[in-house]
């Protein structure tokens, strides 16, 4: 498994980047009344028909026909099941692709969620013709990043001139410190 | 939170600037796998390394980006470097300490360091 939840976020998000997707969205939710850490990767990509969605999440089913796919499903769905958490992922053909995983907040066996700021940015800039919609909340208090809106604020200015890729950085960063208040996940 | 008129502000910057990066053939790629195999086996400080190497030496013409699984998990994390009219090359078992070599001797020196290559491990 990797160790950290964000890098099995890159990681499934690079299914929807090679999905064609021109949106992908990721949402990390945590309730600590609920004791959980939920994770949504959803995208508007090719999507998978219902064979294809029994056998990305078998690490054995891979072949180099699939080898698209590989263990990041089995590592993402594992490392949430280890927590006594959940684990989802349903597709549809021509419409997208959701995964959902859930975690136990105060498990021994949960990753801690990583550096987020690296996964989005590095999404973010390194795929300039998707569209990111990335939501951070804690107990409710939250926040968006979403390059439509930056787009729309740049005009034609591409996201990963170098000022702007930096102001990304900086934006992660600055609010997910403010809605951690000093905890770290 | 972090305003967004300062993303205003750096389009106004920008938008009189002419020489906007462009992505055209004259570019040259350096392209990190990022599949399961490369994350697990540390791509993540790779790409780090070039991103931010390329934009602190504030290096023109080359475009970091990222690919998925190339076919050889063994020697990931894998960096290619694909330069205009030259012959793609490719980087195995890299660090981030190998990375900043890379852009000293290759991308700014124009020296392939072949002790690094595939074509070192395989012969």
């Amino acid at each position: 498994m990797l160790p950290e939840i964000a890098l099995s976020i890159l990681d499934i998000a690079q299914n929807s980047v090679r999905a064609d997707a021109s949106l992908i969205e990721i949402t990390v939710k945590i309730n600590t009344a609920a004791d959980l850490l939920s994770v949504v990767i959803n995208d508007d990509g090719c999507g998978m028909d219902e064979q294809q969605v029994k056998n990305v999440v078998d690490p054995f089913f891979t072949t180099r026909k699939t080898r698209k796919i590989g263990l990041g499903v089995p590592f993402f769905k594992m490392s949430a099941e280890s927590t006594g958490g959940s684990f989802e992922i349903s597709s549809e053909k021509g419409v997208g692709t959701r995964v959902r995983a859930d975690y136990v907040l105060s498990s021994i066996d949960r990753m801690p969620l990583g550096d987020m700021t690296f996964t989005v940015h590095s999404l973010i800039t390194l795929n300039t013709d998707i569209d990111f919609l990335y939501n951070y909340s804690v107990d409710g208090n939250g926040y968006t990043l979403d390059t439509r809106q930056f787009r729309q604020i740049l005009g034609g200015v591409p996201l990963n001139t170098p000022d702007v890729s930096d102001y990304i950085k900086e934006y992660l960063d600055e609010n997910t410190a403010e809605i951690n208040q000093g905890r770290a996940f | 939170m972090k305003s967004l008129e300062e993303l205003a502000a750096i389009r106004n910057k920008m938008q009189n600037q002419v020489n906007l990066r462009s992505e055209d053939s004259s570019c040259t790629r350096i392209v990190v796998g990022m599949a399961t195999c490369g994350i697990a086996a540390g791509a993540r400080p790779v790409l780090k390394a070039f991103s931010d190497g390329i934009q602190e030496k504030g290096i023109k013409d080359v475009m970091v980006t990222q690919t998925g699984c190339v076919g050889l998990c063994q020697y990931e994390p894998i960096v290619e470097v694909m330069a205009p009219g030259k012959e793609k090359v490719t980087y195995i078992k890299m660090t981030a300490e190998k990375a900043a070599e890379v852009i000293e001797h290759h991308i700014i020196g124009g020296e392939v360091l072949t002790k690094y290559t595939i074509n070192s491990a395989i012969q």
